[in-house]
């Protein structure tokens, strides 16, 4: 019998006995775990929200190049200077800026905080049955690292010349070369929050796996830990191991940038718009930044999926009542995609001109790295084989993650082989194919982990009509957005183009043997760009209801309102500081829903065999 | 601390002059031998050998890596081979590059060069 | 609940928490510097005008000698902890002291070095040999400082634990030993 909330409240309010800490304490510099996820969890929302707004501008200057842009045009211009706006017109330097800042902070400041550290920090030690992290105070550092770096990324907005603009990747020597009128500039800025990004990720890393090692209540054995805590540590290890070579790349760039040494620009480099050679000493390749990156860059793709594959997983075995098909099969698959992602990278670098027997090494690896990919999602789908499936807000999610990510994953196969990446790797393909995985994928998987937790962090639930609301909206807007990309980029639209590729309209010249980009690719800017706002306008109901249920949620009745059997829900609601009121002991697996000769429909983890 | 475990340190102690001493020596035999000419190839590869034992002898005793648990050695062994990967498939990348495509004289396929564009 | 095994080994690991966590952190410097001497090794294949032998100006005895000075800090390191064990905190005191002061002697010799190469017009923009010197060496110089901070607060007021968690405290010089 679970207990009820009256009780979980007052042991609760005895819990609290013990420590009244202030404010700041608690909720500033506080070193719960749980606290520090929600932290991460709000801060990532936030950066998601901005980078995605950076992107509802850029698609105005796809859609309508050298039109001002309105409502927003004159303060933009008064904000960002006359070198970045003119007369409500995005200028090329800008929209650089914006490019290279929506992926950087989509993918470091918004993703991974979201993904790995606030649901990671949440639920993590919860599910593992352990009072808080390992490192309490090393995981405060991480998340203010966190913060100063988001903080310093923000910043460089406003810094003379603006934002680093060399894309996310920052490949050298472009990233050198893009803004030498200013020192510092928004590159160097860019690698100084790039690196207290790094320093909080490793001491994430290390704190998650530690924990995970080390913490794991009695009877909680490898094979009996929740998928999602499987997805956290083979994330963690990959944040801990892949990071370092970024990490050093960064310095490297750093001196380039700042000292002036030659570490990635090659001799003979000239300077921007002329044909003088730059004063370097030179002797430097920028090949290796793109190794050393991608070294990272691989992994970092999975660092966002596989904790979405976790929490998909969670709320699929919770929905359909019935056990997860094949967990052992799952975790074998995670463990596999961990150790594979560290030796792919270089298929983001077939353009490079490799030669045939690297290049064929690396598209092997690729295509087994996409085995285990699938066994997990098939996994998933036969899971919902005859099951009674409760179709709330957070199976929707889940549901939808399926079909996404699928696509995201099946049109990266073309990519994976050098022949067909050569004609589609600069186009909107690559575009459409990397958001499918990772905007309706990992986004929806964070989607409904919100709405699948957020009882159990605040004792209320989200309202049900709004969040279905949300998903639909944003299951069509998502899908009108990134489907006819990969149409543009099948038809030679090249991506990271200031005007949304009208420069090449007019290449089209029979006469010549010349076929120019078709007229009907430049009018799907104008449908996608419409898509994206309306993406914005349907994000409005999740973020009212993501506030206003704090308040007015429907009250839960009990600590476990879903029916869950893993342990995060066998504790007070919210849980208390050190988290469970009693000591956990684990006898089963994670998922036994539906176990013949059980009463109800689901057995938690911690319930001893009657035998 | 019992008797035993302070009888195990003090055994200890020893092994860490020993190699202490171990340390100094390779030093000196690196500087040494970088005045000798071994050819270029054999300097190096000497110079490496001896870093590799001097990080081999801190690690293993200094670290005390040679009484370490299971999950330490699990760690390091997918760090050592992922470090080897980095290392190792960059390098290869970067000598593999495509072999020139010689012309044999044959005009290419009228669609890949406009023509008219050579003068 | 207190977390546990932050003193004791769990059963089935054999390691206490930190003992984890350190050994992790080593393993993302091995990915670090293997990154660094990657590149290393690639610019000077690379190179066509690689400096060799006289060319590159470097103070062989100044840098054997604070190889020796690094190495001696690593043995008065352990000592330090060892005497921990032997429960002679005394002992101790010394050991750590000798680690800080040869690290800070390491880093006074580093100076001379550095001020030796500007003064010849060595600076990391010469040439890339010159680039990855100073990267390198002075990336392992802001390790030895931050293990001389953390030493430093072993030494001086982190040692009063030795007092009340002596187990703990022993512990702790053994993470930092290691890092």
């Amino acid at each position: 019998m679970q207990p009820t909330t009256e009780e979980t409240q007052q042991h609760a309010a005895h819990g609290a006995h013990h420590e009244e800490l202030g404010f700041w304490r608690k909720y500033i510099f506080s070193t719960d775990h749980k606290v520090i996820g929600i932290q991460y969890g709000l801060t990532g929302l936030l950066f998601l929200f901005f980078g995605f707004c950076l992107m509802m501008l850029m698609r105005w200057q796809i859609a309508y190049p050298g039109k001002p842009m309105p409502v927003v045009g004159e303060f933009l211009q008064k904000l960002l200077g006359d070198e970045m706006v003119n007369k409500g017109v995005m200028l090329p330097d800008l929209y650089n800026a914006f490019g290279a800042m929506h992926g950087t902070i989509m993918v470091f400041l918004a993703i991974v905080p979201v993904a790995f550290a606030a649901f990671g920090n949440f639920v993590v030690p919860l599910q593992i049955g352990a009072p808080d992290m390992a490192f309490p105070r090393v995981n405060m550092a991480s998340y203010q690292a966190y913060f100063l770096g988001g903080v310093v990324m923000f910043f460089s907005f406003f810094i003379p010349g603006g934002a680093a603009k060399s894309g996310w990747t920052s490949y050298s020597p472009l990233a050198t070369l893009a803004d030498m009128g200013h020192h510092p500039n928004g590159q160097t800025f860019w690698i100084l929050g790039m690196v207290l990004l790094i320093t909080s990720s490793l001491l994430g890393a290390v704190n998650f796996i530690a924990t995970i090692i080390q913490l794991r209540a009695k009877g909680m054995t490898w094979m009996r830990l929740p998928f999602f805590v499987w997805a956290q540590f083979v994330t963690a290890f990959l944040l801990l191991l892949a990071f370092p070579p970024l990490e050093a790349a960064a310095i490297l760039q750093l001196m380039d940038n700042v000292a002036g040494t030659s570490f990635f620009l090659p001799t003979g480099l000239a300077a921007p718009g002329t044909t003088t050679p730059l004063p370097i000493s030179g002797g430097g390749s920028p090949l290796l930044w793109q190794h050393l990156f991608w070294f990272l860059g691989h992994p970092e793709v999975y660092v966002l999926i596989l904790p979405a594959m976790g929490i998909v997983c969670e709320i699929i075995a919770n929905n359909t009542r019935k056990p997860i098909w094949g967990y052992k099969s799952l975790v074998y698959s995670v463990l596999c995609i961990g150790f594979l992602s560290f030796i792919v990278w270089a298929h983001h670098m077939y353009l490079t001109g490799m030669g045939t027997k690297i290049a064929t090494f690396f598209q092997t690896t690729t295509m087994i790295i996409s085995i285990p990919s699938v066994i997990i999602l098939t996994c998933f789908f036969i899971s919902l084989w005859g099951g009674s499936i409760r179709f709330t807000v957070p199976m929707l999610f889940a549901l939808a993650f399926l079909p996404m990510f699928g696509i995201g994953g099946l049109t990266g196969l073309p990519l994976g082989f050098n022949f067909t990446d050569l004609h589609l790797h600069d186009t909107y393909y690559v575009i459409a194919h990397f958001h499918y995985v990772v905007a309706p994928g990992t986004i929806f998987g964070l989607f409904a982990g919100i709405y699948y937790w957020y009882p159990k962090a605040t004792g209320r639930l989200m309202n049900e009509f709004w969040g279905k609301v949300h998903f639909w909206t944003s299951l069509i807007f998502m899908n009108l957005i990134f489907q006819p990309m990969f149409a543009q980029g099948m038809a030679g639209l090249g991506r990271r183009m200031y005007d949304g590729g009208v420069t090449y309209a007019g290449a089209d010249d029979p006469a010549a043997g010349l076929v120019g980009v078709p007229q009907w690719v430049f009018g799907m800017n104008r449908h996608i760009s419409w898509a994206a706002w309306c993406l914005g306008l349907a994000q409005i109901p999740f973020i009212i209801n993501f506030f206003l249920s704090m308040k007015k949620g429907k009250k839960v009745t009990s600590d476990n309102p879903w029916g869950a059997t893993t342990l995060e829900w066998q504790t007070p609601t919210p849980p208390p500081h050190g988290n469970f009121d009693k000591p956990i002991e684990v006898h089963r697996g994670p998922y036994e829903y539906s176990v013949p000769g059980h009463d109800g429909d689901f057995t938690p983890q911690t319930e001893p065999d009657k035998r | 601390m019992d008797d035993k475990h302070a009888h195990d340190i003090k055994k200890h102690l020893k092994v860490y002059i020993g190699v202490f001493v171990a340390l100094l020596v390779g030093t000196i035999i690196t500087v040494a031998v970088s005045r000798v000419n071994l050819g270029h190839a054999g300097n190096i590869s000497l110079a490496l050998i001896i870093a590799v034992l001097k990080a081999a002898l801190v690690a293993g005793f200094f670290m005390h890596l040679v009484s370490e648990k299971k999950p330490i050695y699990t760690i390091l062994v997918f760090t050592a081979f992922f470090f080897v990967g980095l290392m190792a498939l960059t390098i290869w990348a970067m000598n593999d590059s495509p072999e020139q495509t010689t012309t044999t004289g044959q005009a290419p396929p009228a669609h890949a060069a406009p023509a008219h564009h050579v003068p | 609940m207190d977390i546990p095994y932050v003193v004791q080994p769990r059963e089935d690991t054999g390691l206490f928490n930190a003992k984890v966590g350190i050994w992790l952190f080593l393993a993302s410097e091995v990915m670090l510097f293997g990154a660094l001497f990657s590149s290393y090794i690639l610019l000077r294949v690379g190179s066509m005008n690689w400096l060799y032998g006289e060319a590159k100006d470097l103070n062989v005895w100044l840098g054997t000698a604070n190889t020796a000075v690094l190495i001696t800090s690593s043995i008065t390191m352990v000592m330090a902890w060892a005497s921990l064990k032997l429960n002679e905190f005394g002992k101790f005191k010394a050991y750590m002291g000798a680690t800080i002061l040869l690290g800070l002697v390491f880093m006074v010799i580093k100076a001379f070095e550095y001020n030796a190469k500007f003064h010849h017009g060595h600076f990391p923009a010469s040439h890339t040999f010159y680039a990855i010197y100073f990267t390198l060496t002075g990336l392992h110089a802001l390790h030895v400082l931050g293990g001389m901070v953390v030493n430093s607060f072993y030494w001086g007021p982190g040692s009063k634990m030795w007092k009340t968690d002596p187990v703990r405290f022993t512990n702790r010089v053994e993470i930092g030993g290691l890092f």
